[in-house]
């Protein structure tokens, strides 16, 4: 600390202000059913909000506005049905709110995704950037480290917890053997975990700014395609299993276990 | 698509055995399979030789692999790898893995496959409740999930070269925290006993860890049980917002079976469920239930698997 202790912060001097970003994404809500009708899943009577680690990575990303100065920017990709997660972003005290699209795109595969996002998040200056670990749709965990790929950046995936420094943060990842106490040096993306922060709630005088806020629209370039959806489908249907009434039916379930189905 | 390239999955510098599953899925896929290994020298490399199936390894040694670092490894791993499918295992370094070598080559990312039948890939949404069908055209890196595949056999004699390569760290691991029990994670376990809100108090998943002592399983945990109870951390629990699991054997004990729990669990290959409830959802999805308080069945079962597992 003594080496930099010039009395002044990363804000409005010389270093270059924090800007903060946190992607975040309209998923289904877990706990609704996913139907699929013909060879397409049906969403049309879900209910949308924001997949549940962006919420972490909201807060993540405001902590971090708080702790060290700087501006946070929401940004989701997706048509006008997404404006709705980045007012909830914007109602918690995100600064701006993008929503990145162009009416030529329908759904994008991940490389389309990854590349609109990374431009754009280079046009906007941005040096930390904050996402869930994984989307509620997907579950893939991609977006995090392929955008850090894309921007020529560090990354850290799945942390379960965060100090904020002058240069960077310092994330807890978990490790095969334990936790990784890691330092990452800025400009880095951040995939949070749930678990090491808990996302606050919008005031009514949030909630009111957010009603008037503009969703700024950013376009960018994207490759083509590579993948090919060819159809959806409910999951395989087990063979109904045995039900044994009471405790004295156990010795049967192990034998089972044991002699049918031979996992122990 | 003929040349297949597999990052092999390490743990310590060792080769993990998911490795040899995940060659038979690239055999799926190509007609020829490199197995790419990240690694600080060429052990593991040499172990990974001896796979049935492959017709090349690359050892990729470098000092970045001392621990796990995103964009040093893809930096490295790219630069060792030829062109083609690149497939990983699914585990959480081989899919952050997966998505910046796609990044990298600009091709895209497929993760959790659990099928491969012909060209089509198949891989869950929507935590399982759905499975999405898709093709590549062209290259991509996909992850896979373990248990999808049947290991590749031994008696392969895969020549080995070694590349030696040097790739700026970007993170730096400042200090490891070693976990404080010795106990397996749900998502590297072959076996988990999971305890819910049923279980009535954080004290009575003593009777799992028990349990789990003697089959050398993981303790999994509803997310009711993760909620209510500060003492079951989240790393436990199993569901669409925890860890998604794909073990031999999945005991349910005091859990209903919740959507956002089945989720996580559903493609386990046995299920047990133990339940006073005998509507409980979970009986839905169990290959075998078992309709009792906890508190008489686990006795019962630990007798038993004493019994057989010394």
């Amino acid at each position: 600390m003594g080496f930099q202790s010039k009395g002044c912060t990363l804000r409005g001097t010389g270093d270059k202000m924090t800007e903060i970003a946190v992607l975040v994404k309209r998923v289904p809500d877990t706990n609704a059913q996913i139907l699929v009708s013909g060879d397409r899943v049906d969403l049309s009577a879900v209910k949308w909000v924001m997949s549940p680690y962006d919420e972490f990575a909201l807060e993540a990303a405001m902590l971090h506005k708080e702790a060290k100065g700087g501006n946070v920017t929401a940004i989701t990709l997706g048509n006008a049905d997404c404006d709705k997660v980045l007012k909830d972003a914007k109602a918690v005290g995100v600064d701006r709110i993008i929503r990145v699209w162009d009416d030529s795109w329908s759904e994008l595969d991940s490389n389309q995704a990854q590349s609109a996002l990374a431009n754009v998040i280079r046009d906007l200056g941005i040096n930390i950037v904050y996402c869930g670990k994984s989307a509620a749709d997907t579950g893939a965990g991609s977006t995090g480290p392929g955008v850090a790929e894309r921007l020529g950046w560090a990354s850290a995936s799945n942390i379960i917890g965060l100090e904020f420094e002058d240069t960077g943060v310092e994330a807890m990842v978990p490790a095969a053997t334990g936790n990784a106490r890691t330092g990452v040096s800025l400009p880095a993306v951040i995939s949070c975990d749930k678990g090491f922060c808990k996302p606050r709630k919008p005031n009514v005088k949030g909630i009111m700014m957010a009603k008037r806020a503009q969703v700024e629209v950013m376009s960018s370039d994207i490759p083509s395609s590579s993948v090919n959806i060819i159809s959806h489908s409910p999951p395989p249907k087990k063979a109904p299993g045995q039900t044994f009434e009471g405790a004295s039916e156990v010795p049967r379930v192990v034998a089972a276990l044991r002699n049918d189905a031979n996992v122990i | 698509m003929s040349e297949t390239i597999v990052i092999a999955e390490t743990r310590d510098g060792e080769l993990h055995p998911v490795t040899a599953e995940l060659v038979s899925a690239a055999n799926n896929l190509g007609d020829s399979t490199t197995i790419v290994v990240p690694s600080t020298n060429d052990a593991a490399a040499n172990s990974a030789s001896s796979i049935a199936g492959v017709s090349k390894v690359i050892a990729c040694v470098g000092d970045c692999f001392a621990a796990y670092d995103a964009a040093s490894w893809a930096e490295a791993i790219d630069s060792c790898a030829p062109s083609g499918v690149i497939v990983c295992a699914a585990s959480q370094n081989g899919k952050d893995l997966a998505s910046r070598l796609a990044a990298r080559r600009s091709i895209s990312v497929v993760q959790d496959v659990v099928g491969i039948d012909g060209g089509t890939l198949t891989q869950p949404i929507y935590s399982g409740k759905a499975m999405q069908n898709l093709s590549l055209n062209g290259d991509a890196a996909i992850s896979v999930r373990a248990n999808t595949f049947a290991a590749a056999g031994d008696g392969g004699s895969a020549e080995v070269s070694v590349m030696n390569q040097s790739a700026d760290v970007a993170t730096a691991v400042r200090e490891m925290i070693a976990k404080a029990s010795e106990r397996l994670d749900v998502a590297e376990a072959d076996i988990i006993i999971s305890g819910g809100r049923g279980m009535q108090d954080p004290a009575n998943f003593a009777n799992l860890e028990r349990l789990a002592d003697t089959l050398g399983a993981a303790v999994g945990a509803s997310r009711a049980a993760v909620d209510t109870w500060e003492e079951i951390p989240h790393s436990m629990q199993v569901g669409q917002t925890g860890k998604t699991v794909n073990p031999s054997l999945y005991i349910a004990v005091g859990i209903s079976g919740a959507i956002q729990h089945l989720a996580g669990m559903r493609t386990s290959k046995y299920i047990v469920a133990i339940n006073k409830d005998p509507e409980a959802p979970i009986f839905k999805h169990a290959d075998y239930g078992i309709v009792s308080t906890w508190e008489d069945a686990l006795p019962v079962l630990e007798a038993e698997l004493k019994a057989l597992l010394g």
